[in-house]
C-alpha cells in the first residue's frame, strides 16, 4: 500500500456497527494533499457511515482518524471542521431562508469567530469574498436569490463554495453530482480537480456515476460490505477481478 | 400502613381518569401532529353535558351511565365537527396556526360553557348505587373510585383491540407511521382525521363526564387538565396509548404521595418529574426518537433589511410614539404603555419562535421573574426603581440560563414542554414561597418615584427603555447573532458542519430573549404597581405566543403588530362586551383561517404584490 509523504489524512482500521450489522470493518486508508481519492462501491458498502466517521457525525467503534497527526476521533463535526475538514452532504443541506451569498458569508462569520454580533448587520460582512467563490463555482449571477429556491445542481455547487469557504485542508464530498445533468457533473468535477491544483487541497469523494469517477479521481479505493478491496490508481483498480465481481456479479 | 395503601388506591383512581383525557390527547397528536389545546375543552364540555344529563336521568343506573356515554358521544361529533370545519382548512398551514387555531377554540368554548351554564360550580348527582364506601383495611374508600379504577385498563384495553384488531386502527397506525405513506396507499386522510378527532374527543368527555360525581365542575377545568394531560402524553413519549397509561399511573401516584412527603412543593413536583424523564429519556417512557416533533414553520424568505424610507420606519414609529402624549389622555396612556410593554414581551419570544424555531410554552416565566425582580427590590431592599428595573433583567437573564441549559438539548414539541414545565417551576416557587413572595397576595406597592409617576412621564421611560429593547433585538436579528440563529434552525445539520455550536447559541438567545421579556416584567411592575403569580402563569405564555402568531412570525415588525391588535382587542373587547373570550376565540380562527402568515406577513405580501404589477 502506497503511504505518501506529505500525507495529510490517516484512516487506520476503523469500525463501526450498527446493532449487529457491521456497516465499516477494519478501513485503513490515507489521503494527501492533491489528490482526488475516489471511494466506491455497491449501495450498502458503507461509504456514507465512513464519511459520517471522518467528519465527526458518527463515532467509530474502533480505529483512528487523524490529520496531520491530530487525532480527530470522539471530536463533534464543528471541532474537526475547524481543524480543516469541509464537507458537501449526499442530500444538500443549505441554509433555506438565507440568500446564496448570505449562505457562505455564514461560513466566513463562522470562521472569524464573529457569530455573537448584535449589532452590525451581517448583510455586509464578506460579501466580496463569498461573491468570488460564489464566481469561482459559476454561482455568481444567483448570488441574490434565497437557496430555498434553487435547482438541486446549483444547491451543490453551493455546498461546495460554504465549503471552500471554510479553507479547509480536507473536502469529503458525499456523491457531489448526484442530480445533476452529464455536462455539468463533468463541469463540477473538473472545477474540483482545479481547485484541488490550486489551493493544494485532497479531496474524497463518493459517486455512483462511474465516468466521473474514472474521469476526475486520481486514486480510487473500493468498499464492499464494509471492507476496502482494492486500492490505486483508475486503470488498476479498473482491471481488478474483484472490483468486477463486485459490480457485476462473480461466475461462482 | 392501610391508610398508605387507600392513598395509593386514590392515586390509581386519579390515574384512570387522567388516562382517558391523556389517551385521547395522543392518538389526536399521533396520527394529526395536532397539538390539541382544546381537548381540555373537550373534557370540560363532557362535564358540564355529563352533569345536566345526570341531574336529569341519574337516578337510575341506566340513565346514570347512558347520560355519560351521551356526553361523551356528544363531545366526540363536536371534535368531530372542529376538525371538518377548523382543522381540515389548516393542515397545509404551519403547526403552529393548528396549535392557534385550537386556542381559538378553547376561548370560545370557554364563554359559550359559562352562557349555557353559568359561572358558578356546579356539583352533580353521585352515581346511583355506587354512593357508598367500602371499607378497604379498616379504611373507607369510594365504591365509585373503584370502578374508576377498574376502567382504566378496560378502556386501554379495548383501545388496544381497535388499533390492532380493526381495519380502521390499523389504518390510523399506518398513518401514524407515516402519513404520506398511508395517503399514498389510498387512505384518505381526511375521513380518517374525522375519526381520529371524534375518538380522541370522546375520550376526553369521557373522561369529563365520569368526573361529574367525584367533583364540581367549574369553567376553570378546561386548563388544568389540558396541561397535565400534556405532561402525561409528553413522560409517555407522544402517540404512545400503553406510554399515555404507564405515565398516568406514574403521576396519579406521584400526586397522591407528593402531598404527604413534600407539601411544600405539590404544585410543582409533576413538572420536576418531567423535566427529569425528559433529561433521561429524551422521547419520553416509551415514544420513539423518529417522532418528528412540530416545527415552528417552513423557513420562509430571507429577511431583508428595508431600503429607503423602510428603512426608517421603526425609528419613526418610535418618534411618532413619544408625539402621543401631547395628544393623548391618561387612559390612552396606560393602554399603549401595556402595548410597548407587551410588545417587547412578543419581540422577545419572536427571537426564539421566528428566528430559532424554537417554540416556548413557558416564555412568561421570564416576563414574570422580571416584574418579581424588580417587585421584590423594591419590597425587601427598598431600593430605588432604576436599580429595581435593573434587577429585572437580571434575574429573569439568570433564569434563562439556567432553565435554557436544559430546554435547549431537546427540540420542537419536547423543548415546548420543558419551557413549560420550568415555567410552572417558576409559578410554583412564586405561589407557595410565601415568606418572600407574599404568595397569591402578590407584592403590592411598587409605585415609580414622583419623577417618574406622571402616566406621560411613565410611557415616556417606558418608550426609552423597551423602545430601546426592541431596536437593539431588531439590529441583532439582523447581525450575526440572528443569523446563525436562523442557521442552526434551517439546518442544524449544515450549521454543525460549518463550526456552529447550535446548542450554546440557542442557549445565549434563550437567555437574551428572557432578559429582554425580564425587563419587560419589571416595567410591567411598575405600571401596575403590584405583581402576582398570573404574571407567570399558563395564560400569559399562551398570550405571548398568539401575539407572535398572529402578527405572523416571518417577519420581524409581526410580533410588534401581534401584541397591539391583541391587547387593544382584548381591553377594548373587554370594556364593550361581557363576551370578548368568544369575540377573541372567533377573531383568533378568522385570522389563522385568513392570514396563515400573520397580520404582518399578510400585509408584506400584500405590499410585493403590489410592487410587482
Amino acid at each position: 500500500m502506497s503511504r505518501p509523504q506529505n500525507s495529510k489524512l490517516v484512516v487506520e482500521n476503523l469500525q463501526r456497527a450498527f446493532g449487529g450489522v457491521k456497516a465499516v470493518r477494519g478501513v485503513s486508508f490515507s489521503l494527501a494533499a492533491g489528490e482526488v481519492l475516489a471511494l466506491i462501491g455497491p449501495n450498502g458498502a458503507g461509504k456514507s457511515t465512513c464519511f459520517n466517521l471522518l467528519n465527526g457525525q458518527l463515532r467509530p467503534d474502533a480505529g483512528t482518524v487523524r490529520l496531520d497527526g491530530v487525532d480527530l476521533v470522539g471530536l463533534p463535526p464543528r471541532k474537526i471542521w475547524r481543524l480543516g475538514v469541509g464537507r458537501t452532504f449526499q442530500i444538500t443541506a443549505t441554509f433555506a431562508s438565507m440568500t446564496v451569498a448570505e449562505n457562505v458569508q455564514m461560513v466566513f462569520l463562522s470562521r472569524a469567530r464573529r457569530l455573537l454580533g448584535l449589532w452590525t448587520p451581517a448583510a455586509g460582512a464578506f460579501r466580496d469574498e463569498a461573491q468570488s467563490l460564489l464566481e469561482r463555482v459559476g454561482m455568481g449571477a444567483q448570488a441574490d436569490r434565497p437557496c430555498g429556491v434553487l435547482a438541486y445542481g446549483d444547491l451543490k455547487r453551493v455546498e461546495l463554495a460554504m465549503a471552500l469557504a471554510g479553507d479547509p485542508k480536507i473536502l469529503l464530498m458525499d456523491e457531489p453530482t448526484a442530480g445533476m445533468a452529464p455536462g455539468e457533473r463533468q463541469d463540477l468535477m473538473a472545477l474540483t480537480s482545479s481547485l484541488v491544483r490550486e489551493r493544494g487541497l485532497a479531496v474524497l469523494f463518493t459517486e455512483h456515476d462511474m465516468d466521473v469517477v474514472f474521469g476526475h479521481a486520481t486514486r480510487i479505493i473500493v468498499l464492499d460490505r464494509g471492507q476496502l478491496i482494492a486500492e490505486g490508481p483508475p486503470d488498476a483498480v479498473r482491471a481488478d477481478p474483484r472490483v468486477q465481481a463486485v459490480y457485476l456479479g462473480s461466475p461462482a | 400502613m392501610s391508610f398508605y395503601f387507600v392513598q395509593f388506591l386514590s392515586g390509581l383512581a386519579a390515574a384512570a381518569t387522567l388516562f382517558l383525557v391523556s389517551s385521547g390527547l395522543t392518538i389526536v397528536f399521533g396520527v394529526t401532529r395536532i397539538v390539541n389545546f382544546a381537548h381540555g375543552s373537550f373534557y370540560m364540555l363532557g362535564a358540564y353535558m355529563g352533569w345536566s344529563l345526570i341531574e336529569r336521568w341519574g337516578t337510575t343506573p341506566l340513565g346514570f351511565w347512558g347520560g355519560v356515554a351521551l356526553a361523551s358521544l356528544a363531545v366526540g361529533l363536536l371534535g368531530a365537527l372542529m376538525e371538518v370545519g377548523l382543522l381540515r382548512r389548516l393542515y397545509r398551514s404551519p403547526e403552529l396556526f393548528q396549535l392557534l387555531a385550537t386556542f381559538g377554540v378553547v376561548l370560545v368554548v370557554q364563554d359559550v360553557a359559562s352562557a349555557a351554564w353559568g359561572a358558578e360550580d356546579l356539583l352533580g348527582r353521585r352515581a346511583p348505587g355506587l354512593k357508598g364506601s367500602v371499607d378497604i383495611l379498616d379504611q373507607p374508600f369510594p365504591l365509585y373510585d373503584l370502578v374508576l379504577i377498574g376502567l382504566g385498563p378496560v378502556v386501554l384495553g379495548l383501545l388496544w383491540l381497535l388499533f390492532n384488531r380493526t381495519r380502521w386502527g390499523t389504518l390510523v397506525r399506518a398513518a401514524t407511521q407515516d402519513r404520506e405513506m398511508a395517503a399514498a396507499l389510498g387512505v384518505d386522510p381526511a375521513r380518517l382525521f374525522t375519526g381520529v378527532l371524534f375518538l380522541g374527543s370522546a375520550l376526553a368527555g369521557l373522561g369529563g363526564a365520569l368526573q361529574v360525581p367525584r367533583e364540581a365542575v367549574t369553567l376553570h377545568m378546561d386548563m388544568a387538565i389540558v396541561v397535565e394531560a400534556f405532561v402525561v402524553v409528553v413522560v409517555g413519549g407522544m402517540g404512545s396509548l400503553t406510554g399515555a397509561f404507564v405515565a398516568s399511573l406514574l403521576i396519579g401516584q406521584l400526586q397522591a404521595f407528593g402531598i404527604l412527603v413534600f407539601p411544600q412543593i405539590t404544585l410543582v413536583l409533576v413538572f420536576l418529574f418531567m423535566a427529569v424523564v425528559l433529561v433521561i429519556r429524551p422521547y419520553g417512557l416509551l415514544g420513539r426518537a423518529e417522532d418528528a416533533p412540530p416545527t415552528a414553520a417552513s423557513p420562509g424568505p430571507p429577511l431583508v433589511l428595508a431600503a429607503g424610507l423602510g428603512r426608517w420606519a421603526p425609528a419613526l414609529l418610535l418618534a411618532v410614539l413619544a408625539l402621543v402624549p401631547l395628544v393623548a389622555g391618561d387612559y390612552a396612556l396606560i393602554v399603549l404603555t401595556e402595548v410597548v410593554i407587551l410588545a417587547l414581551v412578543a419581540a422577545s419570544l419572536h427571537l426564539l419562535i421566528g428566528l430559532g424555531g424554537l417554540v416556548s410554552f413557558g416564555h412568561a416565566a421570564y416576563f414574570g421573574l422580571g416584574a418579581y425582580g424588580a417587585a421584590l427590590m423594591v419590597k425587601h431592599l427598598a431600593a430605588p426603581m432604576p436599580l429595581a428595573l435593573a434587577a429585572a433583567p437580571l434575574l429573569a437573564g439568570v433564569g434563562a440560563l439556567i432553565a435554557g441549559w436544559f430546554c435547549v438539548r431537546r427540540s420542537g414539541l419536547y423543548f415546548a414542554m420543558l419551557t413549560l414545565a420550568f415555567a410552572q417551576i417558576a409559578w410554583s416557587v412564586v405561589f407557595q414561597w410565601y415568606g418572600v413572595t407574599g404568595g397569591d397576595n402578590g407584592i403590592l406597592g411598587v409605585w415609580p418615584p414622583g419623577w417618574a409617576s406622571g402616566k406621560a412621564a411613565y410611557y415616556w421611560l417606558t418608550l426609552a427603555l423597551a423602545g430601546g429593547a426592541l431596536l437593539l433585538l431588531r439590529r441583532a436579528a439582523f447581525a450575526p447573532f440572528g443569523y446563525t440563529l436562523r442557521a442552526g434552525r434551517d439546518s442544524a445539520l449544515r450549521a454543525e458542519a460549518v463550526g456552529i455550536d447550535v446548542r450554546r447559541h440557542q442557549w445565549l438567545a434563550f437567555a437574551l430573549a428572557g432578559s429582554a421579556a425580564g425587563l419587560a416584567g419589571g416595567l410591567y411592575a411598575f405600571a401596575k404597581g403590584s405583581v402576582f403569580p398570573t404574571l407567570m402563569a399558563v395564560p400569559v405564555s399562551v398570550d405571548a405566543l398568539v401575539m407572535v402568531l398572529m402578527g405572523g412570525i416571518q417577519t420581524l415588525s409581526g410580533p410588534v403588530v401581534g401584541a397591539a391588535v391583541f391587547h387593544l382587542l382584548e381591553t377594548q373587547a373587554m370594556s364593550l362586551t361581557d363576551w370578548w373570550r368568544l369575540g377573541l376565540g372567533l377573531i383568533i380562527v378568522v385570522l389563522v383561517l385568513a392570514f396563515p402568515k400573520g397580520i404582518a406577513g399578510f400585509a408584506r405580501d400584500l405590499w410585493l404584490r403590489r410592487a410587482e404589477r
